[in-house]
C-alpha cells in the first residue's frame, strides 16, 4: 500500500494581524532535523516556533537507514520505540563481485543493546512520528505549515524574519534563528556563505519498489546487499535493502553519461527492476535519478543564525550519514542552546556545537567521499586497481578491508574537544555512552533508559556518587540513596569496568572519568562541559 | 599464501593516498609509476623469500 500523504493542518498565524512577542528559537525547516530540534529544546523547556513551507512529510523515502546512535537519540526523544517496532532491523551487510559474495560485515556483533546496528524506516514514517510527538508539547513547540521564510536579518543580539503565508505576509523575531532548511538552503544562499566540496559525475537511479515476494530470494533476514559489476545490471553497481510495508529500495549506478530525465520515467525503470526481479510483480512507489555531492559550511554558527542537518553538510548516501549526521547536530545543539537560553552557560557554549559538529561532519564527508569514490573510478587507473582489490578479495582478508561501498554511520568521538576533560577509561572521554541492560525493582530496563538528558553520575563501582546540584546519579549493583540497578548479564561491568566514576554530558557522551567520587573535581568537570574554560 | 589485513582501520586511508598519488597521469604514466612502486616496497620489504612468496601470490591470482 502507498504511504497516505495526509497534509498537515495550516492556521493563520498570529503574527498575520499584531505583532508577535519576540521568540526564544525560530526553526526553519519541518524536515526530520528542524522537528527533532523543536521537541529536543522543548523536553528542556525551551519553546520554538518551526516554520515550514509545505504541509506534508517527505515525499518519497528518501532517508532509509538510521544507524543505532540516531534510534538512541530517538529513544530519548520519544519516539526511538515506535520507529523500532515499525523499521526493519538489520546488521549485516554483504558484498558482491558479480555473482559471488566477496566480504561480509557484522555490524553488531555483541548483545547486550536496546537498539539495534540499524533499522530501515521510510523518511516519511519518520518525519510522520516527530510531528506526532510534538503535538505533545502544545505549549512548547508551535509548528507552523506554509509558511515561507523569505529574508531574515541579524541585528547582533536578535534576529528578524520574513514569512509568506497563503493569508499574506509578516514577520517574527527570535533570539535565535535555526537553519534547518534543508541541502538547497535559502538561509545559507542569503548569506553567502561558501559550500565548498566534492560533486560526483555519476548519476544513480534511486528506487522503491513494493513487492510481495522478497528480491533477497529465501534470504529471511534482512541485509544489505551491495553488487559491484552485478549480474541483473550493465553499470559499476547496486544495492538492495529492505523496508517496511514489502517496499524494497534499489540504488542502479548508471555511470555519468545519462540523461537524468530520461532515465526517471517507468519506460526506462521498470525493465531494469524487471532484470533483477524477474516475473515477479512489483509496483513502483518512488523513483528518482540523482548525483550526489559531499559538501559543507566552514562554519556552523554565524552569530544568531546556527545552522544543523543538511544546510550545514550534505554527503552521498553511501554510509547513511546524511540523516543520521544531522541528527547527532540535533543531539549535540539542543542542550546547549537551552543551557545558554536559561542563563545556565554563557554562549561560547554555542561555539563548541560548530568545533564539534563541524569535526563530525568532515568526519562523515571523508568516509562518504572515500566510499563514492571507489564506486566510481576515475580513471582506467582507478577503475583497475578496484577491479584487482576486488578479485584478491576472493582469497585475502586484507583486500576485503578495502572493499569501500560505504563505511556506515558511527557516533562521532568528540575525544579533541574542550568540553571534555582528559582521563583515561574503557570508555574514555569523547566517547557516546554504550548501552548496556539492567534490572530493578520494575524489572528489565537499559542504562541508555536510565541516563537520559541530563547530567548523569554512572558507576559500576562501589564508590558512593556525590551529591551535586543538577546532576543525577545512577549506581550498579549498589544500594545508596539514588536511582540504582542491577546489571543484567555482565555487560555493564565489560564496558564500563567496576572502578571508574563516568560523568555524561546531556547528550550522553562521556565528558570526564574518575577514580575517586570528588565533588569538587566532578564540579569542575561538569563546568568545564558547560563551557567554563572556553 | 592468505594476506591478512595489516592496515586495520588506515585501510580507507592508505587507498585513498594511492589513488591521489595517480590522480592527473597518463596511463602510461600510471604504469610506470606502478612499476616504480612495486621496487620501492620491494626494497622497504627487503626479504627475498618474502617477495618471492609474495610475486607468486600475485601471480596465482591472475584474473581468467
Ligand atoms: C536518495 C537519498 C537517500 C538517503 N538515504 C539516507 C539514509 O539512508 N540515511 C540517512 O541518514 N540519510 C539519508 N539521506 C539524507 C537525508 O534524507 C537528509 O540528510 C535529511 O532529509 C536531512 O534532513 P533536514 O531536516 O536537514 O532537511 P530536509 O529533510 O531537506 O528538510 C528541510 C525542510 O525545510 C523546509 N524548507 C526549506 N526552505 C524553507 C523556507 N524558506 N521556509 C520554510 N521552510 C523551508 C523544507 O520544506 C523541508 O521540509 C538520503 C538522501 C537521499 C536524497
Amino acid at each position: 500500500m502507498a504511504y497516505d500523504y495526509a497534509p498537515f493542518p495550516y492556521t493563520p498565524p498570529a503574527g498575520l494581524t499584531r505583532p508577535e512577542p519576540r521568540h526564544p528559537v525560530v526553526i526553519v525547516g519541518a524536515g526530520p532535523i528542524g522537528l527533532a530540534m523543536a521537541i529536543d529544546l522543548a523536553q528542556r523547556g525551551t519553546a520554538s516556533v518551526v516554520l515550514d513551507d509545505n504541509n506534508v512529510v517527505s515525499i518519497g523515502s528518501r532517508a532509509i537507514c538510521w544507524a543505532k546512535r540516531s534510534l538512541e537519540i530517538f529513544d530519548r526523544l520519544g519516539i526511538g520505540k515506535q520507529m523500532l517496532a515499525k523499521g526493519v532491523t538489520w546488521k549485516v551487510g554483504r558484498n558482491f563481485h558479480g555473482e559471488n559474495q566477496v566480504y561480509a560485515f557484522d555490524l553488531l556483533p555483541e548483545p547486550g543493546h536496546k537498539y539495534p546496528a540499524f533499522i530501515n524506516l521510510q523518511q516519511y514514517y519518520v518525519e510522520q512520528y516527530l510531528a506526532e510527538r510534538a503535538q505533545d508539547f502544545p505549549d512548547l513547540i508551535d509548528l507552523r505549515f506554509l509558511n515561507k521564510v523569505t529574508g531574515h536579518i541579524d541585528h547582533g543580539d536578535h534576529v528578524t524574519l520574513d514569512i509568506t503565508t497563503p493569508d499574506g505576509d509578516y514577520t517574527l523575531e527570535a533570539d535565535y534563528y535555526l537553519a534547518c532548511d534543508g541541502a538547497g538552503s535559502a538561509t545559507r544562499k542569503r548569506m553567502n556563505l561558501p559550500f565548498n566540496g566534492q560533486t560526483f559525475e555519476e548519476h544513480f537511479l534511486i528506487v522503491d519498489v513494493e513487492m510481495e515476494t522478497s528480491p533477497f530470494g529465501n534470504h529471511d533476514t534482512p541485509e544489505r546487499w551491495f553488487w559491484f559489476n552485478p549480474p541483473f545490471h550493465n553499470g559499476q553497481s547496486a544495492l538492495l535493502h529492505k523496508q517496511p510495508d514489502n517496499i524494497y529500495r534499489i540504488d542502479l549506478q548508471l555511470g555519468p553519461d545519462t540523461d537524468p530525465k530520461e532515465e526517471a520515467t517507468e519506460a526506462k525503470v521498470i525493465p531494469r527492476i524487471k532484470a533483477i526481479v524477474g516475473d515477479t510483480p512489483f509496483r513502483l512507489d518512488w523513483m528518482s535519478v540523482y548525483k550526489f555531492r559531499c559538501a559543507k559550511l566552514d562554519r556552523f554558527v554565524h552569530n544568531r543564525v546556527i545552522f544543523v542537518g543538511d544546510s550545514a553538510h550534505v554527503v552521498s548516501p553511501f554510509g547513511a550519514r546524511g540523516g543520521n549526521g544531522g541528527v547527532q547536530d540535533v543531539d549535540n545543539l539542543g542542550w546547549k542552546l537551552a543551557a545558554v537560553l536559561q542563563g545556565k552557560a554563557g554562549k561560547p557554549l554555542l561555539e563548541s556545537y560548530n568545533i564539534e559538529r563541524v569535526h563530525g561532519s568532515a568526519e562523515n564527508i571523508l568516509n562518504s567521499s572515500r566510499a563514492t569514490n571507489f564506486m566510481t573510478p576515475k580513471s582506467p587507473i582507478e577503475a583497475l586497481f578496484r577491479d584487482q582489490v576486488l578479485h584478491l578479495a576472493a582469497d585475502h582478508p586484507f583486500a576485503r578491508k578495502l572493499i569501500n561501498s560505504g563505511r556506515l554511520s558511527q557516533p562521532c568521538n568528540l575525544s579533541a574537544s574542550a568540553l571534555q576533560t582528559p582521563g583515561a577509561a574503557p570508555i574514555p572521554p569523547g566517547t557516546p555512552l554504550i548501552d548496556a541492560p539492567l534490572y530493578d525493582t520494575q524489572g528489565p530496563t537499559w542504562l541508555l533508559t536510565a541516563a537520559h538528558g541530563g547530567f548523569t553520575l554512572i558507576t559500576a563501582s562501589a564508590l558512593h556518587l556525590p551529591d551535586i546540584a543538577g546532576i543525577a546519579r545512577i549506581g550498579i549493583n549498589q544500594s545508596a540513596d539514588y536511582p540504582c540497578y542491577r546489571s543484567e548479564g555482565g555487560h555493564i561491568e565489560t564496558r564500563y569496568g567496576t572502578d571508574k566514576i563516568y560523568l555524561l554530558r546531556p547528550d550522553g557522551h562521556v565528558c570526564a572519568v574518575f577514580d575517586t567520587a570528588d565533588p569538587i573535581a566532578i564540579t569542575a568537570a561538569r563546568d568545564r562541559a558547560l563551557g567554563a574554560m572556553l | 599464501m592468505i594476506l591478512e589485513d595489516k592496515l586495520g582501520p588506515d585501510a580507507d586511508s592508505f587507498y585513498t593516498a594511492l589513488m591521489d598519488t595517480h590522480a592527473g597521469l597518463t596511463e602510461a604514466e600510471s604504469h610506470a609509476l606502478n612499476a616504480r612502486l612495486v621496487l620501492i616496497f620491494a626494497n622497504q620489504i627487503g626479504d627475498l623469500e618474502t617477495l618471492e612468496n609474495l610475486l607468486a601470490t600475485a601471480r596465482q591470482n591472475t584474473p581468467s
